[in-house]
């Protein structure tokens, strides 16, 4: 066992020596786009469009992928229009299933939702990363609320998929706010769970075609009495389900809005757990009045020396003018002052 | 790690600009740019700049892509043939794709790269932070060396150790010493080991050797030149000629051949760069207080073109466009060659002169001056 372990890792080592110093997966991956050792990706293997406005795609991971646990979300990376786009989506099928799931709601100007609803298909590769959330199951769960709109479904349905897969006994409520009923993603495999599962009630609220609605369109306390409640949905929801338990666990996920050019934001230096007011100048200048050393090269965004990354709004390019997306990207902050909050990791 | 690299004291961009005219001799000619001219020397290079920035997209993502196949598939293809080198057009064949694919990963993907040319991408395999090339020089401190360095502070004499690269004397303004009489010995022996040259480019051997500095304060500088090296070592002279097993020797040739192929390539690409006949330097003086738009200036003075066709601009990294490298070294290289019709054309109206040739000539007159500074001059 011992030597296997230590040919393993010589022969490893060897690869990499071999391929230095770009390292195996920048081949094998031309062979192959998911045969990546150190990047975990998926093949999208199956794309459904069952309501008008969302796309199901099922992907198939690559080995580097560790899995997930029902509720959480990884980050999704497609290359569009040359650039890699990154957002995080809350995969929708059970934790013990070979296949991820993920139901992606279109919104209006929405520049990832909108290219794989009108663009994905089989055979695309995308980039998987950051499994996170702590909006998970407890080991053995009490009677349990799930309450979600549109495509805040995705983890609630996980996790009552997880259940259905482990024979769950316990009273689950399902919850589910949409625009009509054509529009209700799962309806008809939810139906098909409360008939399978008796201890599953499932109630839809429809908000503008209130056809076939089991529920006013807006949050009411539900008939049982929770030892847990998960919502996921837009803010008002959240707010709506917060009112009746306050103990709700919820999950958010909001296109961001740019508040437009002012200063006074908070600057805040994420990897040394400093933060500042913006005084309007670029982050290196403020970095460096807030203690810090960040690299730096030739101070006028040129030489790449100072790229950082921005995890968390937006920047305004102090030599062009131009603001940035509030994206996770990389930014030269010699010449990037903040617009607003800012997240920067150094 | 990075802080030991050293920053100048006299930084360019810090004073606040002041008016001054810039007036050079260009092949006997005056070339003057007042501070308006510059102003608006400067706004025009910026909206061309800003206009292929606009257009960054699809197109370039697929280029670096095909280029970062093309050059893979020749490393595999070479090496591969390597191992049956003892039959001479494998030989040659391995040979020459290896050298090929050494040249493309250095040139036309691994030093454009690192300028962020394709960060906008947003791929990690493809970021001036990311990306490692197959050299023995560390990505790192070639960023620091020729990024920074050298980019920002182009012919300045003093400041840009490109000038010389420290063992040539290549501009009038270095001081002749008798040392410099073996210049075109130096230049040849650079040229023969020019990847091992650049790889200790950041010891400032000639700082060392002024008692300037000691080795020992650049103790982290070398452990990176080690590590890289070491590395880039066994891989091209020890793991894959022992893996030909009786085969080794043919492995080992082909692999210091493709080396060396890269090596005198690379060498007289970047030579072509700023040695060239009437490219100008500039002093610390002169160049205290630049606008922007006098900054293009000198980077264009400073710089000289190679004309040719497609395949000898991709092979050369797109180098043979250093005026628009220099102007704007961060846009996609290939983007150089689309514009450069347009740069001459703003250089002309504005009466700067644009110093472009082909290799044999623009070269000549480098190996020229090689062998003039040798002497007194």
């Amino acid at each position: 066992m011992f030597t296997e372990t230590l040919t393993k890792v010589r022969r490893s080592a060897l690869l990499d020596l071999l391929t230095g110093p770009h390292g195996v997966d920048r081949y094998t991956e031309l062979v192959d786009p998911t045969w990546t050792r150190g990047q975990a990706r998926a093949r999208v293997v199956g794309v459904r469009r069952s309501t008008p406005r969302s796309v199901t795609l099922t992907l198939a991971p690559n080995r580097a992928f560790a899995g997930f646990r029902a509720g959480q979300h990884v980050n999704v990376s497609v290359d569009i229009d040359g650039r890699r786009r990154t957002r995080p989506y809350s995969p929708a099928n059970a934790d013990t299933d070979p296949y991820l799931e993920l139901t992606i709601g279109r919104h209006d100007g929405g520049l990832v939702s909108t290219y794989l609803f009108e663009r994905a298909r089989v055979g695309m590769v995308v980039g998987l990363d950051s499994v996170a959330g702590d909006f998970t199951l407890p080991a053995i769960p009490g009677p349990t609320l799930f309450v979600s709109g549109g495509s805040g479904i995705t983890p609630v349905m996980s996790m009552l998929r997880t259940l259905r897969a482990r024979r769950h006994a316990g009273e689950v409520v399902f919850v589910h706010y949409a625009r009509s009923a054509q529009e209700a993603c799962y309806r008809d495999e939810l139906a098909g769970i409360a008939s399978e599962m008796p201890n599953v009630t499932v109630l839809h609220g429809y908000t503008r075609d209130t056809t076939g609605s089991d529920l006013p369109p807006r949050f009411e306390r539900a008939g049982i009495e929770p030892q847990a409640v998960y919502v996921c949905g837009p803010p008002a929801l959240v707010d709506a389900v917060r009112e009746v338990y306050p103990d709700a666990v919820s999950e958010s996920f909001v296109p961001p809005v740019l508040s437009g050019e002012s200063s006074g934001g908070r600057v805040t230096f994420t990897e040394s757990g400093i933060d500042v007011v913006d005084d309007g100048r670029p982050l290196l200048n403020q970095a460096e009045d807030a203690g810090l050393t960040p690299e730096s090269g030739c101070r006028m965004g040129i030489c790449f020396s100072c790229t950082r990354r921005k995890t968390n709004g937006a920047v305004r390019n102090v030599i062009t003018g131009v603001v940035s997306s509030t994206e996770e990207e990389d930014v030269q902050i010699c010449v990037s002052a903040p617009v607003g909050d800012v997240d920067v990791a150094l | 790690m990075t802080e030991v690299l050293e920053t100048p004291t006299t930084p360019t961009q810090q004073t606040t600009p002041t008016q001054q005219t810039i007036t050079k001799t260009v092949a006997g000619k005056t070339v003057t740019l007042t501070p308006e001219q510059a102003e608006a020397f400067g706004r025009e290079l910026d909206a061309l700049k800003d206009s292929v920035i606009a257009d960054l997209g699809e197109r370039d993502a697929t280029y670096i892509r095909r280029m970062i196949k093309a050059q893979r598939g020749l490393e595999i293809g070479g090496r591969a043939l390597l191992f049956g080198g003892i039959f001479p057009p494998f030989w040659l064949a391995g040979t020459a794709m290896l050298g090929l694919s050494k040249i493309i990963d250095n040139m036309e993907i691994g030093h454009n790269v690192m300028h962020g040319q394709y960060d906008w991408m947003g791929d990690p395999a493809i970021s001036s932070k990311g990306f490692e090339w197959d050299t023995a020089c560390p990505a790192d401190q070639w960023r620091h060396s020729h990024n920074y360095m050298h980019h920002t502070y182009t012919n300045i004499v003093g400041l840009d150790r490109d000038i010389g690269y420290g063992i040539l004397r290549m501009s009038s303004d270095q001081k002749w010493r008798p040392y410099y009489l073996g210049n075109p010995v130096y230049a040849f022996l650079l040229m023969v080991l020019f990847q091992y040259g650049v790889a200790l480019h950041e010891m400032e051997s000639e700082k060392i050797a002024a008692g300037e500095i000691t080795l020992t304060d650049k103790r982290e500088i070398l452990e990176g030149i080690w590590r890289k090296t070491k590395r880039q070592t066994l891989k091209d002279y020890v793991a894959f000629p022992l893996l030909a097993g009786p085969f080794a020797p043919w492995v080992f040739a082909g692999n210091m051949t493709a080396n060396l192929m890269r090596n005198v390539w690379a060498y007289m690409i970047i030579f072509c760069g700023h040695f060239p006949e009437d490219v100008q330097e500039f002093s610390i003086e002169e160049t205290k207080a630049e606008t922007r738009g006098q900054w293009y200036f000198r980077q264009v003075l400073g710089s000289a073109n190679l004309t040719g066709g497609k395949l000898f601009h991709i092979l050369s990294g797109n180098l043979s466009f250093q005026i628009e490298h220099h102007l704007f070294p961060d846009i996609p290289a290939f983007r150089h060659a689309e514009i450069a019709p347009k740069v001459q054309e703003i250089c002309e109206r504005y009466g700067v002169p644009y110093n472009k040739g082909s290799l044999p000539h623009q070269f000549g007159t480098v190996v020229r001056k090689i062998i003039k500074f040798a002497l007194p001059f």
